[in-house]
């Protein structure tokens, strides 16, 4: 642990100089510094306020203005009137009334719902009862129970940590492996942000342009196989060497099929029918996605009612968590669009582009490039942060590549996916440490967790390969 | 200097909690709507309300979210500093970012709204003919709660630099509380769902 704090400290201080090292040897003397320069030095100075931590969105209103009292500068005009007011009061209106963004907090709150209510232990009981008899069966039963859940909320949020509470404890009684055990929950915890309806294919539809309609259909197959593969690689280590996931007791494997029907008929299936609703109305253009989203949180509101699961206070407590966890979402967009009006204006975008496209690439070497950026990012920022800030400076550079912004979105989403599961970063494993027994260590969790993230390395590479794993839905859908 | 803070915090509680209400106002329009619309009877207000139960919803939340250390940090660096370092870097990057940019929010929302609110401008995006004026004007309302709290934050920072600790915050509930996550994954092993 000191260790590893050690290393980030050195990392972060490292940038911090590489940056500064860069401003002294790049930047010429202040009279021939041109707006270009300008747009560079709010681009590093970005860069810097988030490694000192500083809150993001207000650093990035901060420069917005700052640099924009600069870049939207005439001459002989008060610097009241300055432009730059009116346009930072248009980007911020632009968010409140934006008719894309407006499912964020309908789907957060769903999903806050569905998670406070219970509905997840529920869940996993059927299917850990249905599936008792498959190899290594707790583990296939939580990688699928998250998957299910996944779908019906749309951010990760605490699913690491109810999972851990939840199955840890059994897995470990049933003398499962910590590493397996650790890994399937902290891998099958991180598919929420993948599966549809996924808040960050919202926000990516919004800042791309791309419907999110498209991009639901399209996340929908590298999801569902995504948890395949999980599944597929716990049952073949299980099968290869029962001890890891020795088989449940008789008793608990010997319970009827009448039993098992109906834990999956009131259990299962009326979540299982929910999600269908929502994400079968929006893929059918039934409704649109906010339509969809309220429909699906009052449903899960009626849901948990009929479990007798949804107190007053639990009630209130997802009330005030999408209140927040939205204002978090969509100050950051006010943060980014004000910040890139200003950026804009300063031909800092141009300049990355004319540098970006100076260095000769072909299409599949940029989309390695930005792939690669991307995930390096996703190391210590949260993915919030990468998909309203750093993934739009890529967006301009697509059709130059001719790259379908709907397949780079795909492959973005499945991207920040695996850098949740890269130590030593990954804040799953630390979620899942705390509420794990005292005699599992970190270490533990990140080795478990190393052959998920290869799985999810090995399944961005078959979609990079074969685009149709994700397109072929929507393209069959909609075109 | 503790009390001052915590009330401070206590208004953007109340205020943000009184109007992270709207969620809940937001889903019940937004089904309405889509239900009125297949049975062939669409309002003309559904669209111009839901937006603005939504701009208000996240607008409202951000002084709140602020007092609950809520908006996303890049915690890399910042986490293995001391306190009183933290609160250095925060105090410094306040003064320098936070308030000229949320000054700025609130000055050019007060402009913005003024406007619309000197020709009691009605909504042109539908026919429902709402007034807006009081929607805009929660730009520069938002922009000095958000101001109020920034101040509790920068006694925080002095005050943290003083005595190298950090000043406590009200209690909340919280995304990953593990007490009582507990109590929501305990509740099914009571009632026994078992078999």
């Amino acid at each position: 642990m000191r260790v590893l704090r050690l290393d980030t400290r050195t990392i972060g201080f490292s940038v911090l100089g590489l940056i500064l090292l860069a401003y002294a040897l790049f930047l010429p003397p202040p009279s021939q510094i041109t707006n270009g320069h300008m747009g560079m030095m709010m681009l590093g100075l970005i860069v810097v306020a988030i490694l000192l931590g500083f809150p993001i969105a207000f650093t990035l209103m901060g420069l917005g203005i700052l640099f924009g009292l600069y870049a939207f500068w005439r001459p002989g005009l008060p610097i009241s009137e300055n432009p730059v007011f009116d346009q930072m009061v248009l980007r911020t209106y632009g968010v409140m009334t934006n008719d894309i963004i407006i499912s964020v907090p309908l789907f957060i709150f769903m999903g806050y719902i569905v998670e406070r209510s219970g509905i997840i232990d529920r869940l996993f009981k059927s299917l850990e009862l249905s599936m008792a008899r498959v190899p290594a069966a707790l583990a296939v039963a939580t990688i699928a129970t998250c998957a299910v859940f996944a779908a019906a909320t749309g951010i990760v949020g605490a699913v690491v940590t109810l999972m851990g509470l939840l199955v840890l404890p059994p897995m470990l009684k049933a003398g499962y492996d910590v590493k397996l055990a650790t890994g399937a929950i902290a891998a099958g915890g991180c598919l929420g942000i993948l599966i549809p309806p996924s808040v960050m294919l919202i926000l990516y539809g919004a800042t791309a342009g791309v419907s999110v309609v498209q991009l639901y259909a399209g996340a929908l197959i590298p999801g569902i196989m995504l948890a395949l593969l999980f599944i597929g690689y716990v049952m073949l280590r299980a099968k290869l060497n029962p001890k890891l996931a020795p088989p449940l007791p008789m008793e608990e494997r010997n319970v009827s099929r009448r039993v098992i029907a109906r834990m999956l008929v009131t259990s299962f299936l009326p979540l299982a029918l929910l999600i269908m609703a929502v994400l079968g109305s929006i893929t059918a253009g039934w409704a649109t996605a906010s339509e969809a989203a309220a429909l699906g949180a009052i449903g899960a509101i009626l849901l948990a009612l009929a479990y007798r699961r949804l107190s007053w206070e639990r009630f209130t407590d997802s009330v005030f968590l999408t209140s927040r966890t939205t204002a978090m979402v969509c100050w950051l967009l006010v943060g980014s669009w004000v910040f890139s009006s200003t950026f804009a204006v300063l031909g800092g975008q141009h300049i990355l582009e004319q540098w970006v496209f100076s260095l000769d690439l072909s299409p599949a070497g940029f989309l390695f490039m930005s792939q690669v950026l991307i995930f390096l990012l996703g190391w210590p920022l949260d993915w919030t942060v990468i998909i309203i800030i750093f993934v739009p400076i890529f967006l301009p550079m697509l059709t130059h590549f001719g790259i379908d912004p709907l397949f780079f979105g795909l492959l973005t989403a499945l991207n920040l996916q695996t850098a949740f599961l890269s130590p030593p970063m990954a804040m799953a494993a630390y979620y899942l440490k705390g509420v794990a027994p005292p005699h599992v260590t970190l270490a533990q969790i990140f080795m478990g967790m190393v052959p998920f993230m290869v799985i999810q390395i090995l399944a961005l590479v078959l979609l990079a390969v074969f685009p149709a794993i994700g397109l072929w839905l929507p393209n069959a859908l909609y075109k | 200097m503790n009390s001052f803070l915590l009330s401070i915090d206590r208004i953007s509680a109340w205020v943000g909690k009184a109007f992270a209400w709207t969620i809940v106002l937001l889903t019940v329009v937004v089904g309405y709507e889509v239900i009125v619309r297949k049975l062939g009877a669409p309002t003309n207000w559904a669209f111009d309300v839901s937006s603005m139960l939504f701009g208000v919803l996240f607008m409202m939340a951000g002084a709140y979210t602020l007092s609950r250390n809520g908006h996303v940090r890049g915690d890399l660096l910042y986490r293995t500093l001391s306190p009183r370092s933290q609160a250095w870097m925060d105090l410094v990057l306040y003064i320098a970012f936070f308030i000229p940019g949320i000054a700025a929010l609130f000055y050019a929302g007060w402009e913005f709204a003024g406007k619309s609110w000197a020709i009691k401008e009605a909504s042109s995006v539908t026919g429902s003919g709402l007034p807006v004026y009081p929607f805009k004007a929660i730009i520069p309302v938002a922009g000095a709660f958000l101001l109020l709290q920034a101040l509790a934050e920068m006694i925080r920072c002095v005050l943290c630099i003083r005595t190298g600790r950090w000043p406590g915050r009200l209690h909340d509930v919280e995304e990953a509380d593990v007490e009582q996550l507990k109590t929501i994954v305990q509740a099914v092993d009571l009632k026994g769902v078992r078999r």
